[in-house]
C-alpha cells in the first residue's frame, strides 16, 4: 500500500500549474486534498509520473458572489464551504449535501475541484453542480474556457477536461430566493460513506403554489451525476402533489444505469434512486412553501 | 524520482528529515522522525487511525505525502499531554472509562475528539458521534469512547 516514485513540484500560482502540466505530459496530475489521489496511488491504480501540488495557491481557494452566481474557487476545502455563510444562505442545497461528504479528516483537506474533476458517480459535489447547471471553469497554457455541467462529467471516473487542463472554479447559478426551495436525500451503508443512490432537488413555486420552475438529479444510478429532464418536465406546472412526484420518479428506467456491486444491486439502487428523488422533490416543494426548515 | 527536506513544526518543536516523495506523512513521522504515538492503520483513507492535527484541523495523514506538509504544525498524539507529561483531560477520560481495548484506533480517536473538544467544549451524542464518524474501532463499540468524551467536557467545564 505505497505509491509508485514520482516527482513533486510545488506551484505558487494557476500560471505555473498549467506551465507545469503542459511541460510533465499525460502522466502529471494536479494534487489538492489527495483524498482520492492518494488511496488510489497507494492502491496502485494510479501511478501519476509527476504531482503538481497546488495547496500554496491562493488564487484558487475562496468564494464569492458575483450577480446571480456563487463562485467557488477549486482549491477551497469542502470544510471551508461546508461552514461558509454564503453559501448557507445562497446555496443551502450545496451545504447541506456537503455534510454527506466524507468526514471531518476528509473534509479539511478534500477540495471542491477536486472531487469536481474526479467525477465519482457516486459523489455528491458532481451532483449539486449537475442539478444546478454550474459552469466549470478550466485553464491551461492554451487559455481559459468554460464547460457546462452537463457536458464536464463525461462517465464514471472520467470528465471532458484534457489532461493539460487545471480546474479554477465553479460557478453556480443563485435562484432568486422568494418561494424557493431545496432537497436533499442520500441512501448509504453507513454516515457519510459512499452514496448508493442520492437525489438533489431545487424548485421555485408560483404565487398559486403550483412549480414554476424545477431542477432534478440523481447520482450513483448512472456513471454520471444525471439529470431527470423528464420528472423535470411532467412536474414544471403540475401542484406538485406527492402521488404526481412518485409517479413521475417511478419513470425513469430508460434513463438510469445502476450498476451492482458489493452492497446493493442494480435492481435496488434503481430503486433507492427513484426513492430519494421523489422525496427530494417533496422536500424542496415544502421548503419553498416555507413549512419545512 | 525526487527527494526533499522536509521541515515541521511537531507538537510544538521543529523537525527535519529527508523523503522520497512518495512517503506519506505518518511513516515520515513514523520512521524518519520516530514519533511513534501515531498508527498506522489502513493506508488508504478508511480508517482514521492515523488522524493528526495539521494547521489546527485533524486530518488523515496517510492521505497525505510528507513532502506536501512541508513547512505546517502538525500536532500528535504525542502532542496531547500536559505541560508535566501527565494525561491530558480527554487522555485521562479515555482511561477512566475503558475507551479503548487493543489501543489500536486510540491516537487516532483522541486526535479527533480533541479536536472536536476545542472546538465545541460542549458537545452532545450526535456531534461526537459524528466526529468520531471517520474513525473505526474494532473492539468497543463506540460507547465507551462516546463516554469516555462526555466526561472529559464535563470535567473541563468543572474546572474552568
Amino acid at each position: 500500500m505505497k505509491a509508485a516514485n514520482f516527482d513533486y513540484v510545488r506551484v505558487a500560482s494557476i500560471n505555473e500549474a498549467c506551465q507545469a502540466l503542459a511541460d510533465g505530459g499525460e502522466d502529471a496530475r494536479i494534487i489538492a486534498g489527495g483524498q482520492t489521489m492518494i488511496p488510489l496511488m497507494a492502491m496502485r491504480l494510479a501511478r501519476p509520473s509527476l504531482l503538481i501540488d497546488i495547496n500554496d495557491v491562493s488564487e484558487l481557494a475562496g468564494i464569492t458572489v458575483a450577480g446571480d452566481h456563487l463562485i467557488i474557487r477549486a482549491g477551497t476545502r469542502q470544510a471551508d464551504t461546508l461552514a461558509s455563510e454564503v453559501v448557507k444562505s445562497q446555496l443551502p442545497l450545496l451545504a447541506d449535501a456537503l455534510s454527506h461528504v466524507g468526514h471531518t479528516q476528509t473534509r479539511n483537506r478534500g477540495t471542491i475541484g477536486g472531487s469536481l474533476v474526479n467525477a465519482d458517480p457516486s459523489a455528491e459535489i458532481p451532483l449539486i453542480a449537475q442539478t444546478l447547471d454550474a459552469t466549470i471553469v478550466a485553464q491551461s497554457t492554451r487559455g481559459q474556457r468554460t464547460i457546462a455541467a452537463g457536458d464536464f462529467f463525461d462517465s464514471a471516473m472520467a470528465t471532458t477536461l484534457a489532461p493539460d487542463e487545471c480546474l479554477v472554479e465553479a460557478r453556480f447559478p443563485i435562484w432568486p430566493s422568494e418561494n424557493t426551495g431545496f432537497g436533499f436525500h442520500e441512501v448509504s451503508i453507513r454516515n457519510s460513506d459512499y452514496a448508493l443512490a442520492a437525489a438533489a432537488a431545487q424548485t421555485t413555486l408560483d404565487e398559486n403554489g403550483n412549480c414554476l420552475r424545477l431542477s432534478i438529479a440523481i447520482c450513483g444510478a448512472s456513471p454520471a451525476p444525471l439529470r431527470l429532464i423528464n420528472v423535470e418536465q411532467a412536474l414544471t406546472g403540475s401542484e406538485l402533489s406527492d402521488n404526481m412526484i412518485k409517479a413521475a420518479c417511478a419513470n425513469i428506467d430508460d434513463l438510469i444505469d445502476p450498476q451492482s456491486d458489493v452492497h446493493a444491486d442494480a435492481a435496488y439502487r434503481g430503486r433507492v434512486a427513484k426513492v430519494v428523488a421523489a422525496r427530494a422533490i417533496g422536500d424542496a416543494r415544502d421548503r419553498a412553501k416555507g413549512i419545512l426548515v | 524520482m525526487s527527494e526533499h527536506k522536509i521541515t515541521l513544526t511537531v507538537n510544538g518543536r521543529e523537525m527535519s528529515g529527508h523523503a522520497e516523495a512518495r512517503l506519506t506523512l505518518v511513516d515520515f513521522l513514523r520512521d524518519v522522525l520516530g514519533q511513534t504515538g501515531t498508527h498506522i492503520g489502513c493506508e488508504h483513507g478508511v480508517c482514521g487511525a492515523c488522524s493528526v492535527v495539521m494547521d489546527g484541523k485533524p486530518v488523515r495523514s496517510c492521505l497525505m505525502f510528507a513532502v506536501m506538509a512541508d513547512g505546517h504544525e502538525i500536532t500528535t498524539v504525542e502532542g496531547l499531554e500536559g505541560p508535566n507529561g501527565e494525561l491530558s483531560p480527554l487522555q485521562d477520560a479515555f482511561w477512566e472509562n475503558h475507551a479503548m481495548q487493543c489501543g489500536y484506533c486510540t491516537p487516532g480517536m483522541l486526535i479527533a475528539t480533541h479536536t472536536l473538544l476545542q472546538e465545541n467544549p460542549d458537545p452532545d451524542e450526535a456531534e461526537i458521534r459524528e466526529a468520531i464518524g471517520g474513525n473505526l474501532c474494532r473492539c468497543t463499540g463506540y460507547q465507551q469512547i462516546v463516554e469516555a468524551v462526555q466526561m472529559a467536557a464535563k470535567k473541563v467545564q468543572e474546572a474552568s
